[in-house]
């Protein structure tokens, strides 16, 4: 495309007085040699709008640089399909923040059109980069209710499915259970239910969108969204599919009862698990007849949180034995004789479910108590004792029981191979003979997608997250670090069966949106209507590895020579790799290396004048900027802020640039990083900061002092403190002194 | 049967939004029906979420930048759903719109609001401050287009905002529109208000002067809030170091809501911490009949909380407020389970941890059965319908968020038969 430019200044919003607006035009027509430009009263106006349309269909403009409000706002009369329009803000960053027509606040939006010329000049309109051969399949491994909803769900949408399940028969844990809690609106009797499981299972089976794989395990699975290659085995053939999306519902395992020997499992054959007791009660058909002796039981005791919010155990709590426990205890009350005694740290029963815990308090068969169990003993008599502390029974207590039932906690099936992968990663950074050692003395798990990912076979695992398959948002739940493969049921987090239920359709449906997008070439979430993609200049790559072990998405392979290979599929367009290149070699159409150390470069730095350059995050610490103009606080008007996709793509040769240039500092404003981390691409600003650990052996060279440069962890809350911060940064800078390259 | 790829999502909150931005990341058209002038919801009442502590706009602002950039979403914000009549694939739903007298000229100056002479109770901070009558609900509101609340001009006023706004953007000539939307599926939203706790006598909300609501206590907390986060108490603006939080403030209550609330647990062990990173040498004090943090991060984050030794968790039913008239010390009395005793207690402030009570209920709606407490009976709701989050029962903003991406799916198979 031969560009043809316009720059389109608006005077409204104040901006008219605070900046003039001919000498700011000047800048656009003499210094950047832009032929049009155009100042308008009100440019968000019909008529303001009306003026660049006509240059757009009369004049041929297709490069638009509008000098106005923020990008926040006025998206929708700034929007003019097929042009690059490149949004200038001097209306929130310059006119609101500043004190008027002065020359600091004059350059200031100078510099911002500067550079937003030069974003344009450089950058190019983006074309979708759409692969070929694309499928639509969705695979769905694991066929337990998580899964089963979500072949069913997906399928009933049109969609061709394939369901792979490990056990011979589908089902999962529903198999196991004698009844369900009813799913209607009240908890009335009946109190319990037919699981009715079959129903399901034959609906997958007959289904004819859904071939269903069952006794089968992926081999591997290679590719990428739209493109996966997926090898499944099983009775020792195998086969290879083609796969679009994939639906990760291997659900959980109970927690190891063998290590609550102080609560008797092992010791004692009437202390069971809550599975164990559902199979008593399946194969009693309701009675509840002990392991021990065969004899009928009626004095049930249930320990809740049997190895669960416990640090030495599970720290979490598996959210749905509560309901669980008081469900099987009224397979005790099957028999009018029996009791049912529940002992709970709390009973959680949250939401409509409260009523099924009143329930269970109306029943004088069913005994609650708050309590600390201590530990399970032997009552002589051939029953037990709960010994507990600080119970609404009483201080100490000893209470019998014939037979004790422990509500262990849900284990995610991803934990084993995430340990194993993880630790294999930490010996083989000791060195090759550690790795071998590992592998040689430690049993290899049973692995569950077999990726064939650079960065290792699994979803890989997340602090604080225990294993499960979960990207700890709040907002976003089917965010995982693999593109395409979107975890559902209780191998994404702890949950019950209805809610396994909901999990798998809405899994389902983001494996679906996942295939409308790679056939559009169009990013998946958080960049959902980005088209533009990396592209990087191979010949000049050094194959130092960084990009491919830095990709927070695992979207770059290599080859065998240690070259990256990128299957853009899997890519989120955040920049991270962009940001990690040390030969500046990754750029896309709209976003590159050169395109922001150019604007950088931009920034004319006079000797008494002081220059900072601000890189901000685009989705928080821009708002927050935004926001904290909107209020009208002032930023020190040596400030220069530029948006990145994510902090993750800061490259530290824009740093090197700017302060070898004679810029006097730098700022770096990303999100939270680590625990509770808040950056929308998981890892950007976290390696965002592992960059700017270097950043002081940059300025050595250069003989500059570190403290030029800082990073800050900014949230989108803090337009009430960051003015302050920056504010106070400049003045630490201000007190270092000039930089003494400006005019080099 | 018309080939319909609008979903209609009743609700803008987190469920609404998500069902709306998912739907048409898909390809089909999402039409939001929202009753605020912004989107956002409950959600962005919040200051922070629980147990990750961060700001809830911060999902907002990617949700918003998804709508701007997809061009699939419209949304009608100050309207509200008449009647939908029809049937799966073809819905046909009457909207109501309220005049904003704010056109899309608006540039959010601010203009208006400096000139306008009157005031208006600000129910986005539960009436703990004011705006002018020309508002902008909160700085990161969306859109970004400010509001006239009609009712609070002063008498035969509308001229200092026309005056003011240089942009043509005041209209009061607007009218009360109905609006006709074709449908292929419903998505049904609408969240949930908080439980009036003025009904329950024995709490002294509304005689009591310092005691508050949680959701009171989140914009008292927040930077955008009535004191602009600083957290001081109603009747004297006296810093808050010695704080309780009474639980189940409502729920769990056959005589109020029959219901847990799900979220204010967590939601008090959050406010405690607040209490406690503004003011180091603060004591908070959360009456309990369970702690009910369930799921992965939840408890971790409770014990995070047990950690404060100025923190502390009792079991026990608070079986009275009262008001020292002098101090304005709120005097809280409860019955302590394990100690079986009534015991008094002294605190600057207390805040209610008030249940959630669904938006629907009493409401009457062709098509949707709606139960004694409110919610959406899914048993009984019409094909091509789809109940989501709190409209079912309540439930936290990650549930939600899940329940609103099922519904899309199911949404699509409404579309598309």
């Amino acid at each position: 495309m031969e560009k043809r430019f316009g720059v389109y200044i608006c005077k409204g919003c104040g901006i008219g007085d605070a900046i003039d607006i001919e000498r700011l035009s000047n800048v656009a027509t003499k210094d950047m040699k832009v032929p049009l430009c155009r100042t308008h009263d009100i440019l968000c106006s019909p008529e303001g709008v009306q003026i660049i349309k006509d240059d757009i269909s009369r004049e041929g403009v297709n490069t638009i640089i509008i000098a106005a409000c923020s990008f926040r706002v006025k998206y929708d009369v700034f929007d003019f399909p097929g042009t690059i329009t490149e949004r200038v803000n001097i209306r929130e960053f310059v006119a609101w923040c500043q004190p008027p027509k002065t020359d600091d606040t004059q350059s200031l939006a100078s510099d911002y059109l500067v550079m937003g010329i030069i974003r344009t000049q450089k950058g190019d309109l983006p074309e979708p980069n759409v692969l070929e051969n694309l499928q639509s399949t969705i695979l769905v491994v694991g066929g337990g209710i998580a899964g089963m909803t979500a072949a069913i769900e997906a399928a009933n949408a049109g969609y061709e499915v394939v369901l792979v399940e490990k056990e011979p028969q589908l089902g999962g844990f529903a198999n196991k259970l004698y009844k369900k809690i009813p799913t209607g609106y009240a908890f009335m009797e009946p109190l319990i239910v037919d699981v009715d499981i079959e129903k399901t299972i034959k609906e997958v089976e007959g289904h004819p969108r859904i071939k269903v794989y069952k006794s089968a395990k992926i081999e591997r699975t290679e590719g990428q969204p739209g493109l996966y290659d997926v090898t499944i085995s099983r009775n020792g053939s195998s086969e290879t599919l083609k796969i679009g999306a994939i639906v990760l519902a291997t659900g959980w395992k109970p927690y190891d009862a063998a290590k609550l020997g102080y609560l008797g499992y092992g010791k004692f054959k009437d202390v069971v698990t809550g599975i164990e007791f559902e199979e008593i009660a399946r194969k009693g058909n309701g009675r509840i007849f002990r392991p021990s002796d065969g004899r009928e039981a009626t004095k049930v005791a249930f320990i809740l949180c049997a190895g669960q919010r416990n640090p030495e155990h599970l720290p979490y709590c598996s959210s749905m034995c509560c309901a669980s426990s008081l469900k099987q205890a009224r397979y005790v009350r099957g028999n009018p004789d029996a009791t049912a005694m529940i002992f709970y740290i709390d009973i959680r029963t949250p939401g409509r479910l409260e009523a099924y815990y009143r329930e269970a308090q109306n029943d004088p068969g069913i005994m609650l108590t708050k309590a600390d169990v201590k530990g399970v003993s032997d009552a002589g008599n051939g029953n037990l004792y709960i010994e507990a502390e600080n119970s609404l029974l009483g201080e100490k207590v000893k209470v019998e029981a014939d037979l004790v039932v422990l509500a262990t906690g849900m284990v995610p099936t991803t934990l084993e191979p995430q340990v194993y992968l993880d630790r294999l990663t930490q010996e083989a950074a000791k060195g090759d003979e550690a790795r071998k050692a590992y592998l040689e003395s430690t049993p290899k798990p049973e692995f569950i997608l077999n990726l064939s990912y650079r960065q290792g076979p699994e979803i890989p695992s997340l602090e604080g997250a225990y294993g499960f398959a979960d990207s700890n948002f709040i907002c976003f739940q089917y965010e995982t670090r693999r593109t395409g493969i979107y975890a559902a049921g209780s191998v994404h987090q702890p949950m019950n069966m209805a809610e396994a239920q909901e999990d798998g359709a809405g899994a389902a449906f983001k494996a679906i949106q996942c295939i409308d997008h790679v056939s559009r070439g169009v990013a998946v979430h958080p960049r959902a209507w980005d088209i533009t993609f990396p592209d990087p200049l191979l010949i000049r790559c050094t194959a130092c590895k960084r990009c491919t072990e830095e990709c927070p998405f695992g979207a770059i392979d290599e080859d065998e020579k240690g070259i990256p290979y990128y299957k853009i599929n899997r890519c989120r367009r955040c920049g991270t790799c962009m940001g990690a290149c040390p030969e500046r070699i990754v750029s896309f159409k709209d976003y590159s290396v050169d395109i922001i150390g150019s604007m950088i470069k931009s920034v004319e730095s006079e000797e008494e004048e002081f220059r900072i350059i601000a890189l901000a995050c685009e989705n928080d610490a821009y708002p927050a900027l935004d926001t904290a103009c909107i209020n009208r606080k002032q930023i020190d008007p040596s400030v220069r802020i530029i948006p990145l996709r994510c902090l993750g793509g800061m490259n530290l040769v824009w740093v090197a640039d700017a302060l070898s240039k004679g810029i006097d500092g730098m700022l770096l404003l990303g999100c939270k990083f680590g625990e509770n981390y808040q950056c929308h691409f998981v890892k950007g600003s976290e390696l965002a900061n592992y960059r700017f650990g270097k950043v002081g052996e940059t300025l050595n060279k250069l003989q500059l002092e570190a403290e030029r440069v800082q990073m800050m962890q900014v949230s989108i809350s803090d337009y009430d403190k960051l003015p302050d911060m920056i504010n106070e940064f400049v003045g630490k800078v201000k007190e270092i002194g000039p930089n003494p390259f400006k005019g080099f | 049967m018309a080939d319909n790829k609008v979903v209609l999502i009743i609700g803008g909150g987190m469920g609404g939004l998500t069902a709306a931005v998912e739907a048409a990341e898909a390809g089909l058209e999402a039409v939001i029906v929202e009753r605020n002038p912004y989107l956002g919801g409950r959600v962005a009442q919040h200051n922070k979420y629980f147990w990750k502590l961060c700001p809830p706009n911060c999902g907002l602002e990617i949700n918003f930048k998804r709508i701007k950039n997809n061009g699939n979403v419209r949304f009608y914000t100050l309207a509200k759903v008449e009647d939908i009549r029809g049937e799966e694939g073809d819905f046909d739903v009457t909207v109501k719109v309220s005049p904003r007298y704010v056109n899309e000229r608006c540039v959010g100056c601010d203009a208006c609001a400096q000139a306008c002479p009157s005031f208006r109770n600000n129910e986005f901070n539960f009436g703990m401050d004011k705006t002018k009558a020309a508002y902008i609900p909160f700085e990161q509101a969306f859109p970004f287009q400010y509001v006239i609340d009609e009712s609070a001009c002063a008498p035969d006023c509308k001229r200092p905002c026309i005056e003011a706004c240089k942009y043509n953007a005041i209209d009061f000539s607007m009218k009360e529109e109905t609006v006709n939307i074709k449908a292929g599926a419903v998505v049904l939203a609408t969240g949930w208000n908080l439980y009036d706790v003025s009904k329950i006598d024995n709490l002294g909300f509304g005689t009591v002067r310092n005691v508050i609501t949680n959701m009171m206590m989140e914009r008292l907390s927040a930077p955008n809030g009535p004191t602009k986060g600083k957290i001081v108490r109603p009747s004297d603006g006296k810093e808050v170091k010695n704080i309780a939080f009474v639980q189940c403030a409502g729920s769990r209550d056959e005589n109020h809501l029959p219901y847990c609330s799900y979220i204010c647990c967590l939601a008090s062990l959050k406010q405690a911490m607040y209490v406690r990173e503004q003011y180091p040498d603060s004591k908070a004090q959360i009456f309990y009949i369970d702690l009910r943090t369930p799921g992965l991060y939840e408890n971790r984050f409770l014990n995070k909380v047990k950690e404060d030794p100025n923190i502390t968790l009792t079991k026990g039913k608070v079986a009275k407020i009262t008001e020292d008239t002098l101090t304005g010390d709120v005097i809280v009395e409860v019955e302590d389970v394990f100690a079986a005793a009534r015991k008094k207690a002294r605190f600057d402030m207390v805040v209610l941890a008030a249940g959630m009570e669904p938006s629907m209920r009493g409401l009457k709606m062709r098509g949707i059965s709606i139960t004694p407490e409110g919610f959406v009976d899914t048993s009984a709701v019409k094909k091509g319908m789809f109940a989501v989050g709190t409209t079912k029962s309540p439930v936290d903003v990650a549930r939600s968020v899940q329940d609103a991406t099922a519904a899309v799916l199911k949404s699509i198979q409404s579309v598309r038969r």
